[in-house]
């Protein structure tokens, strides 16, 4: 696929900054707060600088990924309006070198977690990069309308990566956390499908809302938010939190059925300003942030005896 | 390569070699604290 990409017109030196965009900064900043917020609840200590290295192992292996994502896509984004001017479709760098850099920050990202941290969170980390950039991106994205809840697991990977590195086991707590991520994102991603007017279908990503229709979006959507309230309460449930993180993740799941059951409901007129669409999406992202930061703020509250 | 050309080359050129540079720097002055950091580590 990549070997469709234009060439590069010039021969100058890629800029620094290009290769930086290859790392999908912005979808960065939830991996990182997601994987920091996996490390800081995870029972037991780790040394602030190991704590450190963990996320920033974390951060480089879904940099990496998104490189390799942006490798194979080159002549998807190219194809669509929103993407089209991304380092590979704008012609600014060759394509080997994006695959170079994927493949190469994925390694040292591993590496430097299993030197740094253990070989158990380094495992878990290439497992997430090669979900990511193999099973999504090459495999699965271009074939099911299923796809956003399959990437919706790469987006799960880092706070279980992160409270692995503290813990050095995989129990019940950093599988809830993944889960949570991963039931979260197709109520996410779908509300932002139906008022967001995308060219996928243009470059022949079979996108949920464009196959099967706007009817089995919102139905989907419901039963995703519907699946993804009692995982979020589990925490508590198995005793793994105590009520500051349980009534929060109540309150939040509660809301967030609220919200999901209009845009189940509704069908668009034609003039629709998708309002109930646009108040889901909005509060999908606030409901991840405070979810997780009620779990921080329980541990800490637990650590410092503040709570039986 | 016109003048203009080889000037926006070599400043690319510079930029990349910079942030290649503290790069590096970085991972040693990380690898260093790790190295400490585990050595005192009583696991």
């Amino acid at each position: 696929m990549a070997s469709t990409a234009p060439q590069t017109t010039a021969m100058l030196p890629t800029e620094w900054r290009d290769f930086f965009t290859l790392t999908k900064p912005r979808v960065m900043t939830l991996v990182i707060f997601t994987a920091i917020c996996g490390v800081l609840a995870a029972p037991g200590s780790i040394h602030p600088v190991l704590g450190f290295t963990a996320i920033l192992a974390i951060a480089m292996g879904a940099g990496g990924s998104a490189a390799l994502n942006m490798w194979w896509e080159a002549d998807i984004d190219a194809g669509m309006k929103r993407t089209m001017n991304r380092p590979l479709p704008g012609g600014r760098m060759r394509p080997e070198d994006a695959r170079d850099f994927g493949v190469f920050l994925s390694a040292v990202s591993v590496g430097l977690m299993g030197v740094a941290i253990g070989w158990l969170a380094a495992a878990l980390l290439f497992g997430a990069v090669i979900y990511y950039a193999v099973i999504y991106t090459m495999w699965l994205k271009p074939r099911t309308p299923q796809n956003i809840v399959i990437g919706g697991g790469a987006g799960a990977f880092p706070p279980l990566i992160g409270w692995v590195a503290v813990t050095g086991e995989i129990t019940a707590m950093p599988i809830l956390l993944f889960a949570i991520i991963f039931f979260w994102t197709p109520p996410h991603f779908w509300a932002l499908a139906l008022f967001v007017k995308s060219d996928y279908a243009k470059v022949g990503i079979p996108m949920l809302p464009v196959v099967a229709g706007e009817k089995v979006t919102r139905r989907q959507i419901m039963i995703y938010t519907l699946l993804l309230a009692p995982i979020a309460i589990a925490p508590w449930y198995i005793g793994g939190t105590s009520w500051i993180y349980g009534s929060v993740a109540v309150v939040l799941s509660a809301l967030f059925v609220v919200l999901a059951l209009p845009v189940f409901t509704r069908t668009r007129s034609d003039v629709d300003a998708m309002l109930p669409e646009k108040a889901l999406f909005r509060y999908s992202i606030v409901y991840l942030f405070v979810l997780f930061a009620a779990l921080v703020a329980d541990r800490v509250a637990a650590y410092q005896g503040w709570i039986a | 390569m016109t003048p203009d050309e080889e000037r926006e080359f070599l400043r690319r050129r510079k930029a990349r070699n910079w942030v290649v540079a503290i790069t590096l720097l970085f991972f040693v002055v990380l690898f260093y604290a790790i190295t400490i950091v585990r050595i005192g580590d009583p696991g």
